[in-house]
Protein backbone atom coordinates (compact mmCIF):
# COMPACT_ATOMS: atom_id res chain seq x y z
CA UNK A 1 0.00 0.00 0.00
CA UNK A 2 1.43 3.48 -1.08
CA UNK A 3 3.02 5.74 2.08
CA UNK A 4 0.46 8.49 3.66
CA UNK A 5 1.70 11.06 1.66
CA UNK A 6 0.55 9.51 -1.59
CA UNK A 7 -2.81 8.33 -0.30
CA UNK A 8 -5.62 10.87 -1.07
CA UNK A 9 -8.69 10.75 1.31
CA UNK A 10 -12.29 12.18 0.94
CA UNK A 11 -12.82 14.04 4.62
CA UNK A 12 -16.05 16.36 3.65
CA UNK A 13 -18.82 16.47 1.43
CA UNK A 14 -20.90 19.16 0.13
CA UNK A 15 -23.87 19.00 -2.08
CA UNK A 16 -26.84 19.36 -3.43
CA UNK A 17 -29.01 17.18 -5.48
CA UNK A 18 -32.80 17.09 -6.95
CA UNK A 19 -33.95 14.93 -3.94
CA UNK A 20 -31.65 16.66 -1.36
CA UNK A 21 -29.65 19.22 -0.38
CA UNK A 22 -27.04 17.55 2.08
CA UNK A 23 -25.63 14.04 2.16
CA UNK A 24 -27.66 12.74 5.20
CA UNK A 25 -31.21 13.86 3.26
CA UNK A 26 -29.85 13.04 -0.09
CA UNK A 27 -29.27 9.15 1.39
CA UNK A 28 -32.14 8.86 3.29
CA UNK A 29 -34.23 9.62 0.13
CA UNK A 30 -32.05 7.59 -2.01
CA UNK A 31 -32.74 4.58 0.86
CA UNK A 32 -36.31 5.51 0.96
CA UNK A 33 -36.93 5.72 -3.10
CA UNK A 34 -37.90 9.19 -2.50
CA UNK A 35 -37.08 10.65 -6.46
CA UNK A 36 -36.77 14.31 -7.00
CA UNK A 37 -37.81 14.94 -10.67
CA UNK A 38 -40.48 17.67 -11.03
CA UNK A 39 -42.39 19.82 -14.25
CA UNK A 40 -40.83 22.79 -15.25
CA UNK A 41 -41.39 25.30 -18.34
CA UNK A 42 -38.60 25.27 -20.38
CA UNK A 43 -38.63 28.35 -22.24
CA UNK A 44 -39.96 27.47 -25.96
CA UNK A 45 -40.49 23.77 -25.37
CA UNK A 46 -43.26 23.97 -22.76
CA UNK A 47 -43.67 21.60 -19.57
CA UNK A 48 -40.81 19.03 -18.91
CA UNK A 49 -39.36 16.45 -16.53
CA UNK A 50 -36.42 17.75 -14.96
CA UNK A 51 -34.34 17.66 -11.55
CA UNK A 52 -34.27 21.03 -9.68
CA UNK A 53 -32.17 21.77 -6.77
CA UNK A 54 -34.18 23.58 -3.87
CA UNK A 55 -31.32 24.84 -1.50
CA UNK A 56 -31.23 28.20 0.01
CA UNK A 57 -28.34 30.30 -2.35
CA UNK A 58 -28.73 33.22 0.33
CA UNK A 59 -27.49 30.56 2.81
CA UNK A 60 -24.03 32.07 1.88
CA UNK A 61 -24.09 34.47 -0.71
CA UNK A 62 -25.37 37.82 -1.02
CA UNK A 63 -28.12 38.85 -3.05
CA UNK A 64 -25.35 41.15 -5.22
CA UNK A 65 -23.47 38.15 -5.66
CA UNK A 66 -26.85 36.25 -7.19
CA UNK A 67 -26.97 39.23 -9.47
CA UNK A 68 -24.02 39.25 -10.89
CA UNK A 69 -23.04 35.40 -10.86
CA UNK A 70 -24.43 32.68 -11.97
CA UNK A 71 -26.28 29.44 -11.04
CA UNK A 72 -23.45 27.25 -11.88
CA UNK A 73 -21.43 29.43 -9.39
CA UNK A 74 -23.59 29.54 -6.78
CA UNK A 75 -24.26 25.91 -6.92
CA UNK A 76 -20.43 25.61 -6.47
CA UNK A 77 -20.09 28.54 -3.55
CA UNK A 78 -23.07 26.10 -1.81
CA UNK A 79 -21.74 22.56 -2.11
CA UNK A 80 -18.01 24.28 -1.40
CA UNK A 81 -18.79 25.98 2.00
CA UNK A 82 -21.09 22.80 2.76
CA UNK A 83 -18.35 20.27 2.30
CA UNK A 84 -15.74 22.54 4.09
CA UNK A 85 -18.00 22.72 7.06
CA UNK A 86 -19.13 19.17 6.76
CA UNK A 87 -14.62 18.92 6.91
CA UNK A 88 -14.11 20.11 10.46
CA UNK A 89 -11.04 22.10 8.83
CA UNK A 90 -9.98 25.62 10.16
CA UNK A 91 -10.27 26.96 6.33
CA UNK A 92 -9.56 30.45 8.10
CA UNK A 93 -6.00 28.91 9.11
CA UNK A 94 -5.52 27.49 6.03
CA UNK A 95 -2.99 28.66 3.81
CA UNK A 96 -5.05 30.24 0.82
CA UNK A 97 -2.73 29.07 -1.99
CA UNK A 98 -2.47 26.10 -1.05
CA UNK A 99 -5.86 25.36 -1.67
CA UNK A 100 -7.01 24.13 -5.48
CA UNK A 101 -10.48 24.31 -6.30
CA UNK A 102 -10.87 21.62 -9.20
CA UNK A 103 -14.51 21.82 -10.83
CA UNK A 104 -15.90 19.34 -13.39
CA UNK A 105 -18.62 20.64 -16.32
CA UNK A 106 -20.50 19.44 -18.79
CA UNK A 107 -20.81 22.86 -20.31
CA UNK A 108 -20.84 26.06 -18.97
CA UNK A 109 -22.52 29.30 -20.75
CA UNK A 110 -25.10 28.07 -22.66
CA UNK A 111 -27.36 29.33 -19.80
CA UNK A 112 -26.15 33.11 -19.79
CA UNK A 113 -26.25 33.24 -23.75
CA UNK A 114 -29.55 32.53 -24.14
CA UNK A 115 -30.71 34.30 -21.38
CA UNK A 116 -28.88 37.62 -23.27
CA UNK A 117 -29.99 36.77 -26.84
CA UNK A 118 -33.36 36.50 -24.87
CA UNK A 119 -32.88 40.11 -23.20
CA UNK A 120 -32.22 41.61 -26.42
CA UNK A 121 -34.90 40.17 -28.72
CA UNK A 122 -36.79 42.78 -26.53
CA UNK A 123 -34.97 45.30 -27.85
CA UNK A 124 -34.94 44.75 -31.51
CA UNK A 125 -31.78 42.59 -30.81
CA UNK A 126 -29.95 46.44 -30.28
CA UNK A 127 -26.76 44.57 -29.18
CA UNK A 128 -25.92 47.65 -26.92
CA UNK A 129 -28.46 46.31 -24.34
CA UNK A 130 -26.30 43.18 -23.97
CA UNK A 131 -25.03 42.97 -20.75
CA UNK A 132 -21.41 43.84 -19.52
CA UNK A 133 -21.08 40.93 -17.31
CA UNK A 134 -21.45 38.09 -20.27
CA UNK A 135 -17.97 36.96 -20.70
CA UNK A 136 -17.06 37.06 -17.07
CA UNK A 137 -20.11 34.51 -16.70
CA UNK A 138 -19.19 32.74 -19.73
CA UNK A 139 -15.92 32.00 -19.54
CA UNK A 140 -14.98 28.40 -19.05
CA UNK A 141 -13.43 28.66 -15.41
CA UNK A 142 -16.36 30.76 -14.13
CA UNK A 143 -17.99 28.09 -11.27
CA UNK A 144 -14.59 27.75 -9.99
CA UNK A 145 -13.59 31.45 -10.24
CA UNK A 146 -16.94 32.27 -8.46
CA UNK A 147 -15.76 29.44 -5.43
CA UNK A 148 -12.02 31.61 -5.52
CA UNK A 149 -13.67 35.02 -5.22
CA UNK A 150 -16.15 33.50 -2.52
CA UNK A 151 -13.67 31.88 -0.55
CA UNK A 152 -10.22 34.15 -1.16
CA UNK A 153 -8.50 31.22 -2.65
CA UNK A 154 -5.75 32.22 -4.38
CA UNK A 155 -4.26 28.53 -5.21
CA UNK A 156 -5.46 26.96 -8.91
CA UNK A 157 -9.21 27.43 -9.45
CA UNK A 158 -10.21 26.13 -12.67
CA UNK A 159 -12.91 23.53 -14.38
CA UNK A 160 -12.53 20.86 -16.55
CA UNK A 161 -14.53 20.07 -19.22
CA UNK A 162 -15.30 16.15 -19.59
CA UNK A 163 -18.96 16.03 -20.51
CA UNK A 164 -20.70 13.82 -18.29
CA UNK A 165 -17.61 12.15 -16.90
CA UNK A 166 -16.61 15.56 -15.36
CA UNK A 167 -17.76 14.53 -11.82
CA UNK A 168 -15.48 11.88 -11.35
CA UNK A 169 -12.65 14.09 -13.73
CA UNK A 170 -12.79 16.88 -10.60
CA UNK A 171 -11.70 14.39 -8.02
CA UNK A 172 -9.97 12.47 -9.86
CA UNK A 173 -7.52 15.54 -11.09
CA UNK A 174 -7.40 16.57 -7.61
CA UNK A 175 -6.22 13.36 -6.12
CA UNK A 176 -3.34 13.63 -9.20
CA UNK A 177 -2.55 17.38 -7.95
CA UNK A 178 -2.74 16.31 -4.12
CA UNK A 179 -0.35 13.62 -4.68
CA UNK A 180 1.70 15.93 -7.16
CA UNK A 181 2.43 18.44 -4.20
CA UNK A 182 0.80 20.88 -5.66
CA UNK A 183 -1.71 21.92 -3.52
CA UNK A 184 -2.44 20.87 0.48
CA UNK A 185 -6.12 20.80 0.05
CA UNK A 186 -8.41 20.07 -2.81
CA UNK A 187 -12.13 21.45 -3.29
CA UNK A 188 -13.43 19.41 -6.45
CA UNK A 189 -16.06 17.39 -7.67
CA UNK A 190 -18.76 18.74 -9.93
CA UNK A 191 -21.81 20.70 -10.65
CA UNK A 192 -24.18 21.27 -13.40
CA UNK A 193 -26.84 24.37 -14.59
CA UNK A 194 -28.05 22.38 -16.93
CA UNK A 195 -31.68 22.83 -16.58
CA UNK A 196 -31.62 26.33 -17.36
CA UNK A 197 -30.33 26.26 -21.00
CA UNK A 198 -32.97 25.20 -23.28
CA UNK A 199 -30.34 23.93 -25.56
CA UNK A 200 -29.53 20.79 -24.00
CA UNK A 201 -33.45 19.92 -23.74
CA UNK A 202 -33.92 20.24 -26.78
CA UNK A 203 -30.73 18.71 -28.46
CA UNK A 204 -31.77 15.34 -26.10
CA UNK A 205 -35.21 16.32 -28.00
CA UNK A 206 -34.16 16.07 -31.44
CA UNK A 207 -30.72 13.32 -30.60
CA UNK A 208 -34.26 11.45 -29.80
CA UNK A 209 -32.97 10.79 -26.28
CA UNK A 210 -35.19 13.29 -24.11
CA UNK A 211 -37.50 11.29 -21.58
CA UNK A 212 -41.14 12.03 -20.74
CA UNK A 213 -43.56 10.32 -18.81
CA UNK A 214 -47.02 11.24 -17.21
CA UNK A 215 -45.33 11.59 -14.01
CA UNK A 216 -42.47 12.73 -13.94
CA UNK A 217 -40.56 10.68 -10.33
CA UNK A 218 -41.21 7.94 -12.72
CA UNK A 219 -39.70 9.72 -16.06
CA UNK A 220 -36.00 8.38 -15.45
CA UNK A 221 -35.70 4.97 -15.26
CA UNK A 222 -32.51 3.31 -16.63
CA UNK A 223 -32.80 -0.50 -17.48
CA UNK A 224 -36.47 -0.66 -17.66
CA UNK A 225 -38.15 -1.41 -20.88
CA UNK A 226 -40.19 1.33 -20.68
CA UNK A 227 -37.33 3.85 -20.56
CA UNK A 228 -37.18 6.40 -22.76
CA UNK A 229 -33.82 8.95 -22.45
CA UNK A 230 -32.45 11.44 -20.22
CA UNK A 231 -34.10 13.48 -17.92
CA UNK A 232 -32.16 16.87 -17.60
CA UNK A 233 -31.28 17.29 -14.10
CA UNK A 234 -29.13 20.27 -12.22
CA UNK A 235 -26.89 19.68 -9.04
CA UNK A 236 -23.53 19.99 -7.79
CA UNK A 237 -21.36 17.67 -5.05
CA UNK A 238 -17.90 19.33 -4.10
CA UNK A 239 -15.69 17.13 -1.66
CA UNK A 240 -12.27 18.35 0.77
CA UNK A 241 -9.80 15.94 -0.73
CA UNK A 242 -6.58 15.54 1.16
CA UNK A 243 -3.62 13.72 1.58
CA UNK A 244 -3.66 10.98 4.07
CA UNK A 245 -1.17 12.34 6.57
CA UNK A 246 -3.04 15.85 6.65
CA UNK A 247 -6.14 14.37 7.41
CA UNK A 248 -4.77 11.81 10.18
CA UNK A 249 -2.64 15.07 11.97
CA UNK A 250 -5.62 16.85 12.40
CA UNK A 251 -8.02 14.03 13.33
CA UNK A 252 -10.35 14.08 10.22
CA UNK A 253 -13.12 11.69 10.04
CA UNK A 254 -12.33 9.68 6.54
CA UNK A 255 -15.35 8.86 4.25
CA UNK A 256 -13.36 6.95 2.18
CA UNK A 257 -10.11 6.87 0.02
CA UNK A 258 -9.45 7.61 -3.33
CA UNK A 259 -8.23 3.81 -4.51
CA UNK A 260 -8.11 3.53 -8.13
CA UNK A 261 -9.33 5.45 -11.25
CA UNK A 262 -8.70 5.26 -15.19
CA UNK A 263 -9.86 8.16 -18.28
CA UNK A 264 -10.05 7.01 -21.72
CA UNK A 265 -11.50 7.82 -24.90
CA UNK A 266 -13.78 5.63 -27.31
CA UNK A 267 -12.63 7.50 -30.63
CA UNK A 268 -15.35 6.02 -32.02
CA UNK A 269 -18.23 8.53 -32.04
CA UNK A 270 -19.69 12.00 -31.40
CA UNK A 271 -22.69 10.50 -29.46
CA UNK A 272 -22.79 6.65 -29.43
CA UNK A 273 -20.61 4.86 -26.85
CA UNK A 274 -18.48 2.38 -27.16
CA UNK A 275 -18.43 -0.62 -24.70
CA UNK A 276 -15.50 -1.66 -25.83
CA UNK A 277 -13.38 1.14 -24.74
CA UNK A 278 -16.05 1.54 -21.77
CA UNK A 279 -14.96 -1.99 -20.32
CA UNK A 280 -11.30 -1.34 -20.83
CA UNK A 281 -11.93 2.15 -18.48
CA UNK A 282 -13.20 -0.15 -15.69
CA UNK A 283 -10.94 -2.92 -16.28
CA UNK A 284 -8.14 -0.43 -16.21
CA UNK A 285 -9.18 1.55 -12.58
CA UNK A 286 -9.57 -1.63 -11.07
CA UNK A 287 -6.10 -2.73 -11.77
CA UNK A 288 -5.43 0.85 -10.94
CA UNK A 289 -6.43 0.23 -7.48
CA UNK A 290 -4.87 -3.15 -7.25
CA UNK A 291 -8.01 -5.09 -7.23
CA UNK A 292 -9.87 -7.59 -9.17
CA UNK A 293 -12.98 -7.70 -10.19
CA UNK A 294 -14.58 -9.42 -7.66
CA UNK A 295 -13.08 -7.31 -4.80
CA UNK A 296 -15.61 -4.54 -6.37
CA UNK A 297 -18.70 -4.24 -3.52
CA UNK A 298 -20.67 -2.08 -5.60
CA UNK A 299 -20.67 -0.90 -8.99
CA UNK A 300 -22.89 2.48 -9.75
CA UNK A 301 -23.71 2.63 -13.00
CA UNK A 302 -23.83 6.01 -15.58
CA UNK A 303 -26.69 4.49 -17.14
CA UNK A 304 -28.72 7.72 -18.44
CA UNK A 305 -32.04 5.46 -19.43
CA UNK A 306 -31.66 5.50 -23.59
CA UNK A 307 -32.62 2.72 -25.20
CA UNK A 308 -29.23 1.77 -26.47
CA UNK A 309 -26.95 3.36 -24.18
CA UNK A 310 -28.10 1.46 -20.37
CA UNK A 311 -27.24 -1.44 -23.11
CA UNK A 312 -24.17 -0.89 -23.75
CA UNK A 313 -22.98 0.01 -20.61
CA UNK A 314 -24.34 -3.50 -19.48
CA UNK A 315 -22.34 -5.35 -21.77
CA UNK A 316 -19.24 -3.77 -21.03
CA UNK A 317 -19.98 -4.61 -16.87
CA UNK A 318 -20.93 -7.64 -18.00
CA UNK A 319 -17.71 -7.97 -19.60
CA UNK A 320 -15.88 -7.16 -16.80
CA UNK A 321 -17.68 -9.10 -13.83
CA UNK A 322 -19.36 -12.08 -15.80
CA UNK A 323 -20.64 -13.82 -13.25
CA UNK A 324 -17.84 -14.67 -10.85
CA UNK A 325 -18.49 -12.00 -8.58
CA UNK A 326 -21.38 -13.01 -5.78
CA UNK A 327 -19.70 -9.93 -3.53
CA UNK A 328 -20.33 -7.22 -6.48
CA UNK A 329 -23.82 -5.36 -6.09
CA UNK A 330 -24.87 -3.09 -9.13
CA UNK A 331 -26.99 0.43 -8.72
CA UNK A 332 -28.04 3.47 -10.44
CA UNK A 333 -28.38 7.09 -8.70
CA UNK A 334 -30.09 8.62 -12.34
CA UNK A 335 -33.43 6.92 -11.50
CA UNK A 336 -34.07 8.92 -8.45
CA UNK A 337 -32.59 12.39 -9.75
CA UNK A 338 -32.41 12.38 -13.36
CA UNK A 339 -28.85 13.13 -15.33
CA UNK A 340 -26.94 16.33 -13.32
CA UNK A 341 -24.48 16.03 -16.16
CA UNK A 342 -21.33 17.93 -14.84
CA UNK A 343 -22.34 16.90 -11.33
CA UNK A 344 -23.53 13.14 -11.98
CA UNK A 345 -20.05 11.11 -11.04
CA UNK A 346 -19.86 13.07 -8.27
CA UNK A 347 -22.95 13.13 -6.71
CA UNK A 348 -23.36 9.72 -7.56
CA UNK A 349 -20.24 8.33 -5.65
CA UNK A 350 -21.76 10.23 -2.26
CA UNK A 351 -24.86 8.94 -2.69
CA UNK A 352 -23.34 5.35 -2.11
CA UNK A 353 -20.42 6.80 0.35
CA UNK A 354 -22.35 5.66 3.70
CA UNK A 355 -22.36 2.11 2.08
CA UNK A 356 -18.96 1.85 3.85
CA UNK A 357 -20.92 2.17 7.58
CA UNK A 358 -23.85 1.52 7.07
CA UNK A 359 -23.93 -1.79 4.80
CA UNK A 360 -26.80 -1.33 2.80
CA UNK A 361 -27.05 -0.74 -1.52
CA UNK A 362 -29.09 2.05 -2.42
CA UNK A 363 -31.23 0.85 -5.37
CA UNK A 364 -32.36 1.45 -8.67
CA UNK A 365 -36.17 2.86 -9.16
CA UNK A 366 -38.74 2.82 -11.69
CA UNK A 367 -37.66 -0.74 -12.61
CA UNK A 368 -41.02 -2.06 -13.56
CA UNK A 369 -40.23 -4.38 -16.30
CA UNK A 370 -36.47 -5.49 -16.72
CA UNK A 371 -35.21 -5.18 -20.16
CA UNK A 372 -33.32 -8.58 -20.67
CA UNK A 373 -30.68 -7.15 -22.06
CA UNK A 374 -29.99 -5.03 -19.18
CA UNK A 375 -30.25 -7.93 -16.63
CA UNK A 376 -26.79 -7.80 -14.89
CA UNK A 377 -26.23 -10.18 -11.74
CA UNK A 378 -26.52 -7.95 -8.64
CA UNK A 379 -28.87 -5.66 -10.21
CA UNK A 380 -30.24 -3.85 -7.07
CA UNK A 381 -33.84 -3.43 -8.16
CA UNK A 382 -36.54 -1.01 -6.40
CA UNK A 383 -35.74 -1.62 -2.75
CA UNK A 384 -32.24 -1.10 -1.04
CA UNK A 385 -30.27 -4.24 -0.52
CA UNK A 386 -27.97 -4.85 3.11
CA UNK A 387 -25.18 -6.63 1.87
CA UNK A 388 -22.47 -8.78 3.30
CA UNK A 389 -19.24 -6.63 2.09
CA UNK A 390 -18.80 -2.93 1.06
CA UNK A 391 -15.55 -1.44 0.93
CA UNK A 392 -15.13 -0.60 -2.30
CA UNK A 393 -17.20 1.24 -5.02
CA UNK A 394 -16.75 1.64 -8.67
CA UNK A 395 -18.23 4.61 -10.43
CA UNK A 396 -18.69 4.38 -13.62
CA UNK A 397 -19.31 8.79 -16.00
CA UNK A 398 -19.23 8.43 -19.02
CA UNK A 399 -19.52 11.42 -22.08
CA UNK A 400 -20.30 13.11 -25.20
CA UNK A 401 -17.19 12.51 -27.41
CA UNK A 402 -16.20 9.08 -25.99
CA UNK A 403 -14.82 10.40 -22.67
CA UNK A 404 -14.93 7.37 -20.06
CA UNK A 405 -14.09 7.75 -16.87
CA UNK A 406 -14.17 5.11 -13.45
CA UNK A 407 -13.24 5.80 -10.22
CA UNK A 408 -12.82 3.42 -7.44
CA UNK A 409 -13.35 5.03 -3.61
CA UNK A 410 -12.44 2.62 -1.02
CA UNK A 411 -13.48 1.80 2.78
CA UNK A 412 -10.79 3.81 4.42
CA UNK A 413 -8.50 1.20 6.43
CA UNK A 414 -5.44 2.24 8.78
CA UNK B 1 -39.44 65.86 -13.90
CA UNK B 2 -38.22 67.62 -10.83
CA UNK B 3 -34.96 66.86 -9.31
CA UNK B 4 -36.14 64.61 -6.44
CA UNK B 5 -38.03 62.63 -9.03
CA UNK B 6 -35.15 62.14 -10.88
CA UNK B 7 -32.88 61.27 -7.80
CA UNK B 8 -35.68 58.69 -7.12
CA UNK B 9 -35.42 57.28 -10.34
CA UNK B 10 -31.75 56.56 -9.79
CA UNK B 11 -32.07 55.24 -6.19
CA UNK B 12 -34.48 52.56 -7.76
CA UNK B 13 -32.09 51.32 -10.30
CA UNK B 14 -29.28 51.72 -7.33
CA UNK B 15 -31.56 49.14 -5.12
CA UNK B 16 -31.55 46.52 -7.76
CA UNK B 17 -28.09 46.87 -8.60
CA UNK B 18 -26.65 46.57 -4.88
CA UNK B 19 -29.38 44.86 -3.19
CA UNK B 20 -27.68 44.41 0.22
CA UNK B 21 -26.90 48.30 1.05
CA UNK B 22 -29.06 50.47 2.93
CA UNK B 23 -30.40 53.00 0.33
CA UNK B 24 -32.16 55.20 3.28
CA UNK B 25 -29.89 57.55 4.28
CA UNK B 26 -27.77 58.28 1.13
CA UNK B 27 -26.19 61.78 1.04
CA UNK B 28 -27.23 62.93 -1.94
CA UNK B 29 -23.97 65.50 -2.07
CA UNK B 30 -21.52 62.89 -1.72
CA UNK B 31 -20.18 60.54 -3.70
CA UNK B 32 -21.96 56.75 -4.25
CA UNK B 33 -18.27 55.05 -4.09
CA UNK B 34 -17.83 56.69 -1.24
CA UNK B 35 -21.01 55.40 0.42
CA UNK B 36 -22.05 52.23 -1.04
CA UNK B 37 -19.84 48.86 -2.42
CA UNK B 38 -20.07 49.66 -5.89
CA UNK B 39 -17.47 48.52 -8.97
CA UNK B 40 -17.07 50.10 -12.38
CA UNK B 41 -19.24 47.34 -13.33
CA UNK B 42 -22.04 48.60 -11.11
CA UNK B 43 -21.84 51.38 -12.72
CA UNK B 44 -21.87 50.46 -16.24
CA UNK B 45 -25.34 49.06 -14.74
CA UNK B 46 -26.80 52.18 -14.12
CA UNK B 47 -26.07 53.33 -17.67
CA UNK B 48 -27.81 50.46 -18.89
CA UNK B 49 -30.70 50.65 -16.42
CA UNK B 50 -31.21 53.94 -17.53
CA UNK B 51 -30.84 52.58 -21.37
CA UNK B 52 -33.20 50.04 -21.05
CA UNK B 53 -35.46 51.40 -18.25
CA UNK B 54 -35.82 55.22 -19.53
CA UNK B 55 -34.33 55.07 -23.11
CA UNK B 56 -31.38 57.77 -21.85
CA UNK B 57 -27.81 57.25 -23.37
CA UNK B 58 -24.72 58.49 -21.26
CA UNK B 59 -21.62 58.42 -23.11
CA UNK B 60 -18.73 57.28 -21.41
CA UNK B 61 -17.16 60.53 -21.38
CA UNK B 62 -20.15 61.58 -18.86
CA UNK B 63 -20.20 58.33 -16.97
CA UNK B 64 -18.51 61.19 -13.82
CA UNK B 65 -21.45 63.45 -14.05
CA UNK B 66 -22.99 60.34 -11.93
CA UNK B 67 -20.64 60.55 -9.39
CA UNK B 68 -23.02 61.50 -6.81
CA UNK B 69 -26.93 62.10 -6.57
CA UNK B 70 -27.15 65.61 -6.82
CA UNK B 71 -24.67 65.08 -9.92
CA UNK B 72 -26.92 62.67 -11.42
CA UNK B 73 -29.80 64.76 -11.19
CA UNK B 74 -28.28 67.87 -12.59
CA UNK B 75 -27.10 65.95 -15.72
CA UNK B 76 -30.29 63.60 -16.10
CA UNK B 77 -32.63 65.96 -14.99
CA UNK B 78 -32.92 67.10 -18.38
CA UNK B 79 -32.26 64.06 -20.32
CA UNK B 80 -35.48 62.71 -18.83
CA UNK B 81 -37.31 66.07 -19.67
CA UNK B 82 -35.89 66.04 -23.21
CA UNK B 83 -37.55 61.98 -23.63
CA UNK B 84 -40.77 62.89 -21.77
CA UNK B 85 -41.22 65.82 -24.37
CA UNK B 86 -40.46 63.91 -27.58
CA UNK B 87 -42.69 61.35 -26.36
CA UNK B 88 -45.45 63.63 -25.82
CA UNK B 89 -44.80 64.97 -29.32
CA UNK B 90 -44.89 61.76 -31.52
Amino acid sequence: MANTSSRIVITGVGLTAPNGNSLAEFRSHLLNGIAGVEWIEVRYMGRLPAGVCHFDPLRYQKKKELRVGTRAGSISIYCAREALADSGLDFAACPKDRVGIYIGCTEHGNVETENEIYAISKFGYDTRFWSHYHNPRTVANNPAGEVSLHLGVTGPAYTIGAACAAGNLGLIHAAQMLRLGEVDLAICGGVSESIHTFGIFAGFKSQGALASNPDPRRASRPFDKGRNGIVVSEGGCLYTLERLDDALARGSKIYGEIAGYCVNSDASDYVLPNPTRQAECIRRAVAHAGLEPRDIHIVNTHATATPQGDIQECEAIRAVFGEGCPDTWVNNTKSFMGHCMGAAGALELAGNLPSFSDKVVHPTINVDDLDPLCALPGLVLNLPKSVAKADTILNNSFGMLGINSTLIVRRYVA
Amino acid sequence: MTKDECKNAVIAIIADIAPDEDLSNLKPDVRLRDQLQLDSMDFLDIVMELRKRHGIEVPEADYPKLASLDSCADYLTPKFDAIHAARRAS
